[in-house]
């Protein structure tokens, strides 16, 4: 995972336009001798028929696009499918980017509107991105369970079993929560990224990731208490 | 500030977005209500948690069945163009 920044406050926060760097052992090392910063220029290259410079933006970002894929839908073959999508779609309509965000951000874009399609095929009736009407999925119960859970709780558990545990209790989100949650907390996209790639205004994503974070604390402090002994 | 003030502004004070009068305010709060600073503490681990979990890897056959998608159609791209 791309390392974290500490923000003031004590979260890991990855700043926009941040890329991470592909160690030396990396066993697909880059053909293009472009700088991997300057995604405009591969972009650019891309658009004017260079496919080896799409490659290398595809090199760049499979492993989170896979990621987000397998975080929204919770199965690999749709990851799979997701990820293939959404290079095979943005390559086809390279032409219509324009530029005025990150190649990165219209890729997520792409990719989340996949997977959440996935999501509605699966159960039609059950994936609305409506907001869910007040009252009715709210945090009134935010008081409801308030335990300590000590320095590390996550080091009560092998990462195995962890990761488990983490998969299991944001797929019991609501797609529109998890998805914000997903895009600004892991995936480390800005609350105007965020809003963007989803089509919705900031203070809508701060709703949302308000909503989901609480969510998850709530699920998780089973597992993490202080009282809670393995 | 009261609790209900807390937990709306909860996102933006994690983010170190909110204005400073209103965290000096919200951590004023803090300081006095045990339920609020363990809401606080909790949601912020819960955060990093998830932002420090390992990574889902990427199969290196799914990774294949990409690229061979991917040559298939610069290929088909080429030949119509």
């Amino acid at each position: 995972m791309v390392p974290c920044q500490m923000s003031a406050t004590g979260l890991c926060t990855q700043p926009p336009g941040a890329h991470w760097i592909v160690s030396a052992t990396d066993p697909k090392p880059l053909a293009s001798t472009i700088v991997r910063d300057d995604e405009a220029l591969l972009v650019s290259a891309a658009k004017g028929g260079d496919t080896t410079a799409f490659e290398e933006l595809v090199n760049r970002y499979e492993r989170k696009i896979f990621r987000l894929g397998m975080n929204i839908t919770q199965n690999r073959e749709d990851a799979e499918d997701v990820m293939q999508d959404a290079f095979l779609k943005s390559y086809q309509n390279l032409d219509r980017f324009q530029g005025d965000s990150r190649f990165y951000t219209w890729l997520v874009r792409i990719a989340v509107n996949e997977a959440l399609m996935k999501l509605r095929k699966r159960r039609p009736n059950q994936v609305s991105l409506d907001e869910p009407l007040p009252g009715t999925d709210g945090d009134d119960s935010v008081f409801r369970e308030i335990e300590d859970w000590g320095p590390s709780p996550e080091k009560k558990f092998a990462q195995v079993e962890l990761n488990e545990i983490l998969n299991s209790v944001i797929g019991e989100l609501d797609p529109i929560f998890r998805v914000a949650f997903l895009l600004r907390d892991v995936e480390g996209l800005s609350t105007e990224e965020t809003a963007q790639i989803l089509g919705i205004s900031v203070a809508a994503v701060k709703s949302r990731l308000l909503r989901a974070r609480l969510k998850l604390r709530q699920k998780l402090n089973k597992y993490f208490r202080r009282s809670e002994s393995k | 500030m009261n609790c209900k003030k807390v937990i709306l502004e909860l996102t933006s004070y994690l983010d170190g977005v909110l204005d400073s009068t209103m965290r000096i305010d919200l951590e004023q709060h803090l300081s006095r209500c045990t339920d609020c600073r363990m809401v606080v503490d909790t949601t912020r681990k819960t955060i990093q948690i998830f932002c420090n979990s390992e990574p889902v890897p990427l199969p290196e056959d799914v990774r294949k069945r990409l690229h061979t998608a991917l040559l298939e159609r610069f290929r088909r791209n080429a030949k119509t163009t």
